[in-house]
């Protein structure tokens, strides 16, 4: 059973494929576009714009704080960098170049981070981003984009490369479930989407999770619970009134990142919840681990990250809110 | 390829100007009772030989000129000595130098891009320059424009790795238009550089890594001036400029002690300090 089956998705064509497709096509639309690799162009699929443009890109090789740097380089030339690797790689092995060059001198660049997650597998944790989220989260500048199919990846590229200002985007490796339909995809930095509408909970996901939380919705229907799913495919600027929104109007929140639970998606949501609008919440992630070499579906299965246990979640916060409602009388 | 004539240069105008900015820096640290005077110092005559002596080609009232010279202070802790250079060429009021280190000022501890005109990058974290000056080569390729590229490294710094990644790549790329200065004062912060983390065969390492290397005496304005209008030296290398400098040069009781390093002089050390830079 794949990722949004479920929920009656079907699934897209690997997210690399895309987002090589994609990066081609900004390419091709605005001359000031430059595209920089860590020696990984054949797996980030870089390697169209590589083969199509090749006096616009650049390999530096592997070595990450050189990359950076000469894209913040680049950026100072007015040309708009697309600083590319493995989330890994990059952003452990460059923290610092992307913490003065990028974030702090506040320059018009965008940083890929691939293979963001578990889901790359069979590679094992050395080459997993589990933190990424949290250490782009560490820099005030910084937009964070986590698109979550094919057609907002698409989208997520093109929007990233307009914007002005630093720029990081995660991607994935395996294909996700066609969420969005290709041409219509609302995709607005900072706003996010309300994927499915429903009234006892709301489920926030980004990435890969945005089609396992609506495997769950569907699931949950057949225990008579409307879960919403909200899109947050930009985790900063963050969407404060979607997510108020949702705390005031299904009073019960469950969180689904592929990340680790400290310092992602989940935390930072339950800041602002907390202090408009408190509501039971719970977090599905990881937890304080480091996962395994294995198929990604049976990586989801064992830390759970499925929508079973975004479901079971579910269920869980929902009993929460009721005891709430039981405890202190709704206000008339 | 630039073209730069062998020009006459007025020894005792820049001497002057070299005078200039090690007051600036003493009056700016002192101020603000931190900084790093003597890695300042250390590079006055480097930065007077660039800015002053007609090598590099920029324009104070238009500082982002597309086809610029840039200069890039990879040492970011000689902030004082960029902030007076930029202030003298005329890229900000010298009033501005005084602010230096104090809340709401853009005369930031150590350089921030985008706070200043003529700050060509953030710096501070040591190591990331060159690979600025690199993105800045290959961005003048892509934009069609000819302009130089000078960045000024610590000699400390050249213990960080992203330095090495950079010298590979400026050779693989060919960057000719590239020149690094090393300010080769041979002390870092917790002492000679010998004992602490040595870099020798330095010019040796740079050359091994397809650099043209030349060498200096990093106080002698005029024979910089003569280096720096020899490069390229070789046609498709980047060039190094290694410069023998005295870490806190200028003032005695500095030169002797190289725990000045991150450490302003107090008004009464800064007055006897004022009294020798004004009599050499």
């Amino acid at each position: 059973m794949h990722i949004g089956e479920k929920a009656g998705l079907k699934l897209g064509k690997a997210m690399r494929d895309v987002f090589g497709e994609a990066l081609l096509a900004v390419c091709q639309a605005n001359p000031r576009v430059v595209v920089l690799d860590g020696d990984l162009s054949n797996s980030t699929k870089t390697e169209y714009v590589r083969k199509t443009l090749p006096e616009r890109f650049f390999n530096i090789g592997i070595a990450e704080s050189n990359l950076v740097g000469i894209g913040a380089g680049l950026a100072g030339c007015g040309l708009i960098p697309w600083i590319t690797s493995f989330s890994s790689f990059l952003l452990c092995n460059a923290y610092d170049q992307i913490r003065l060059a990028v974030a702090i001198s506040n320059i018009n660049a965008k940083i890929l981070g691939s293979h963001g997650g578990i889901t790359l597998g069979k590679d094992g944790p050395t080459q997993m981003g589990i933190e990424d989220l949290a250490l782009m989260g560490g820099l005030p500048t910084m937009v964070i984009l986590v698109p979550c199919d094919e057609a907002s990846l698409r989208a997520a590229v093109k929007a990233a490369t307009d914007y002005v200002g630093p720029v990081f985007l995660r991607s994935s490796r395996v294909p996700m479930p066609q969420i969005y339909p290709e041409e219509r995809c609302p995709f607005e930095i900072g706003k996010a989407n309300v994927v499915r509408q429903g009234d006892d909970l709301t489920i926030v996901a980004c990435g890969l999770m945005v089609g396992m939380a609506l495997d769950a919705a569907a699931e949950l229907v057949e225990q008579g619970i409307t879960a919403r799913v909200l899109d947050l495919h930009t985790l900063r600027p963050m969407d404060t009134a979607a997510l108020i929104a949702a705390a005031r109007e299904t009073g019960a929140i469950v969180t689904a990142e592929e990340h680790l639970l400290q310092g992602g998606m989940g935390s930072n949501i339950a800041r602002i919840v907390t202090e408009a609008c408190p509501v039971p919440m719970r977090f599905i992630g990881l937890v304080d681990t480091y996962v395994e070499s294995a198929d990604p579906y049976e990586l989801l299965e064992k830390y759970h990250l499925t929508a079973k246990d975004i479901a079971a979640a579910a269920v869980e916060v929902l009993a929460a809110k009721r005891k709430t409602a039981d405890v202190v009388p709704a206000q008339a | 390829m630039l073209d730069y004539q062998e020009e006459a240069i007025d020894l005792n105008l820049l001497k002057d100007k070299a005078r200039q900015l090690r007051l600036d820096i003493l009056e700016m640290t002192t101020k603000a009772g931190s900084g790093h005077p003597s890695s300042s110092f250390s590079a006055v005559e480097i930065l007077t030989a660039l800015y002053f002596g007609g090598i590099l080609r920029y324009r104070p009232d238009e500082p982002w000129w597309p086809e610029r010279d840039r200069f890039i202070m990879s040492k970011g802790h000689a902030a004082p000595l960029l902030y007076a250079v930029l202030a003298n060429a005329g890229y900000f009021p010298r009033e501005e130098l005084w602010r230096l280190r104090t809340l709401g000022s853009p005369v930031q501890g150590h350089p921030i891009q985008g706070l200043l005109p003529g700050v060509e990058a953030t710096t501070g974290s040591l190591g990331q320059g060159l690979s600025v000056g690199i993105g800045h080569v290959l961005g003048s390729r892509l934009n069609n424009l000819d302009y130089r590229v000078y960045v000024l490294l610590g000699d400390g710094e050249c213990e960080a790795g992203q330095v090495w990644e950079a010298a590979m790549a400026a050779a693989h790329f060919k960057a000719d238009q590239l020149t690094a200065i090393l300010d080769y004062n041979k002390y870092q912060e917790t002492g000679p550089i010998s004992r602490e983390m040595g870099l020798e065969p330095l010019a040796e390492k740079w050359r091994s890594f397809g650099w043209s290397v030349s060498e200096v005496d990093g106080h002698d304005i005029a024979a910089i001036h003569h280096s720096l209008q020899a490069v390229p030296a070789v046609t498709g290398k980047p060039s190094m400029l290694i410069a023998h400098t005295v870490k806190g040069k200028g003032v005695t009781f500095v030169e002797a002690d190289y725990t000045f390093h991150g450490r302003a002089l107090t008004p009464e050390q800064a007055a006897k300090a004022r009294e020798e830079i004004l009599c050499t």
